[in-house]
């Protein structure tokens, strides 16, 4: 009860504050264009509908999330359920996939194996864009030997062979899916940093930033709320084409057999536990590696359509 | 020219540091770290132990491990390999030119490959082979390339059996044309990634330089298409693509990893996979610095490259 009595008190300062932004805007747009009054978002929602490739992988995508969530219902088998009188079977009426080499369902598991893969592919993206937001809103804002030491250190970062560090890592720590994504985002953040200083450079010489610090708007607010608005559309779709990379990274680290410990069913492993088998059994090797391919290619239809919509000057 | 030379090496050098440094610093993270091979070993004794962390200098205080690690480098001192009992550089030596043929093959193949597919589809934009040359390289870029590998494996070694199917040779053999043979689905396997990145690339530059004056110029003169596009559209469009295949260094690192892996190349990344599964660490430590070495000189020859390749660039 008084839970919701704040919510109301505190509702109408900030109803009014959007209202307010909104009518200015209405009241505008007319006397320029003739059409219906659209917000930046709407155009770009617009621009995003007009691209095929975009729409299909935002279809894809949305399967692949559904499957995810309910896998339970939709796999006709359990994730470790064992078949034993069919072991590393060919696709029949029973297993439509076939089985791997325990007597698992391939199909059970390539479904299950959407949640690891997502979890890890949106995990590692959410964390990559953190840092990446961080570490260029400070380099790029403070400016003088913050942002010299902070590029230095994009540089190192960037010189190192990653995948080989985060093996040698595995190898002797072990892993987890939750270190995955972790040390996954801490090597994925360096393009959105760069980006998002190289903005802040020139957006800080701006009128509007200069009326925001003439009224005395702190720093933590000034970034927050005035200069990261203005690299959404770069925040937006480096984390998109992130979940991709992501995606594909923790399939190449358990594919090697440091990824993802053996028995969780994702792609990549799927792939490793294939190995032995594939010339007898293709689809064991096909099936997961065909629907990885698809999803990252959704995820990159869907962030190219994401980046053409949301700044149509940086089209080709 | 030479001065700008002389800055970027030197520049190089304290990114190297950090690079070798900050290996150090993530190394001493992890728990079990250099000794891991030993302390996991259940029939080692806990004065074996002591013993061999007193000669690995792994009981001396982390700052004084680091620069006694730092010096060994710099005098190329890689340490001493667990498993093959002999030094570091020596074994890595033994393997780098056949991933640096891999590599070689897979970025002249990658290239080639690159220039013919993105010129031709600038030329007709937006006509069949466009699209399908946009489409097959959406796909290059989407999939695993140990997957890929799989496949190639799978269909021009298992089932149609014109290619052998993994190694560097036969027994026995090890001639020009062994060699060759063994080298094709490797080779294809480690350079589909930046066929289909480096395609799009040139594609893109194409049509920005068909735009230009001089291009315009050069057909008003009568000039027949095919030398418009080869020597003045292709000459210009190449220069970016330096400095793409010196940024795409890393890229053929992982993918040496992954082929190697997958066709059994005896090279630097099937090297690295088997010292990950025996915790070699100075074998790891050892290559994971070469893989530095290698991206940040990648990254020195394009810059290097573009300023001889484009006159207009004054250093």
């Amino acid at each position: 009860m008084s839970a919701n009595v704040t919510l109301e008190t505190a509702a109408p300062g900030k109803l009014a504050e959007s209202g307010n932004a909104a009518s200015g805007l209405t009241a505008l747009t007319p006397s320029l264009t003739s059409r219906a009054p659209r917000s930046p978002g709407q155009i770009a929602a617009a621009r995003f509908r007009k691209s095929t490739l975009a729409l299909f992988g935002l279809l894809v995508i949305t399967l692949m999330c559904l499957a995810a969530i309910f896998a339970d219902a939709l796999a006709p088998y359990g994730e470790n359920e064992i078949d034993l009188f069919n072991i590393t079977a060919q696709p029949s009426t029973a297993h439509l996939l076939g089985t791997d080499e325990l007597g698992r369902d391939e199909l059970s598991r390539l479904i299950f194996g959407a949640r690891v893969s997502l979890l890890v592919g949106v995990g590692t993206a959410l964390v990559s864009t953190l840092v990446g937001i961080i570490v260029g809103s400070f380099a790029g804002y403070y400016g003088g030997w913050i942002d010299s030491a902070l590029m230095r250190f994009v540089d190192v970062i960037l010189a190192f062979p990653a995948i080989f560090l985060l093996l040698i890592f595995f190898s002797i720590q072990g892993s987890s899916v939750l270190t995955v994504i972790l040390f996954l985002g801490l090597f994925s953040w360096m393009w959105l940093a760069r980006v998002i200083r190289g903005e802040f450079f020139s957006l800080k010489e701006r009128d509007f930033i200069e009326a925001a610090r003439s009224i005395g708007v702190p720093d933590g607010r000034l970034i927050w709320r005035h200069l990261l608005p203005n690299v959404g559309a770069a925040i937006i779709v480096s984390t998109t084409l992130n979940i991709a990379y992501a995606m594909l990274a923790e399939a190449t680290l358990s594919f090697l057999g440091f990824g993802v410990p053996a028995g969780t069913p994702t792609w990549g492993n799927m792939l490793n536990a294939a190995r032995p088998n594939f010339t007898t059994v293709p689809l064991l090797a096909i099936a997961p590696g065909l629907t990885l391919t698809f999803a990252v290619l959704a995820i990159n239809f869907v962030g190219d359509g994401l980046r053409d919509a949301l700044d149509p000057r940086g089209r080709a | 020219m030479t001065r700008f030379l002389i800055r970027r090496l030197l520049g190089a050098i304290p990114l190297l540091l950090g690079v070798a440094v900050l290996s150090f610093v993530f190394m001493q993270l992890a728990p079990g770290g250099p000794d891991a091979l030993f302390a996991r070993n259940a029939r080692m004794s806990e004065e074996q132990l002591q013993a061999i962390r007193h000669n690995m200098g792994l009981d001396r205080p982390v700052p004084e491990q680091l620069v006694t690690w730092l010096g060994n480098i710099l005098q190329g001192d890689l340490g001493i390999s667990y498993t093959q009992y002999r030094p570091v550089s020596e074994a890595i030596w033994d393997v780098v030119p056949n991933t640096l043929l891999l590599m070689g093959t897979g970025m002249v193949l990658s290239l080639i490959a690159a220039l013919l597919f993105g010129v031709l589809a600038a030329r007709r934009q937006n006509g069949v082979f466009d699209l399908v040359a946009s489409f097959v390289s959406y796909f290059g870029l989407a999939m695993p390339v140990f997957w890929f590998g799989l496949m190639l494996q799978l269909l021009f070694a298992v089932r149609l059996g014109w290619l052998p199917s993994a190694g560097m040779s036969s027994a026995g053999g090890g001639g020009f044309w062994d060699v060759a043979r063994h080298l094709v689905l490797p080779a294809f396997t480690i350079a589909i990634g930046s066929i289909a990145g480096w395609s799009r690339y040139v594609r893109s530059s194409t049509i920005e330089s068909l735009n230009q004056d001089y291009v315009r110029t050069a057909r008003a003169k009568g000039m027949d298409e095919q030398r418009v596009l080869v020597g003045h559209v292709l000459r210009n469009a190449l220069i970016p693509l330096v400095t793409v295949v010196g940024i795409d260094v890393p890229l053929y690192l992982t993918g040496a990893v992954l082929t190697e892996t997958v066709f059994s190349w005896p090279g630097m990344g099937r090297l690295f996979f088997d010292a990950l599964t025996v915790r070699d660490y100075p074998i790891l430590m050892g290559i994971l610095l070469l893989g530095a070495v290698l991206i940040v000189l990648g990254n020195l020859i394009a810059d290097v490259l573009y300023g001889v390749l484009d006159p207009r660039i004054s250093y």
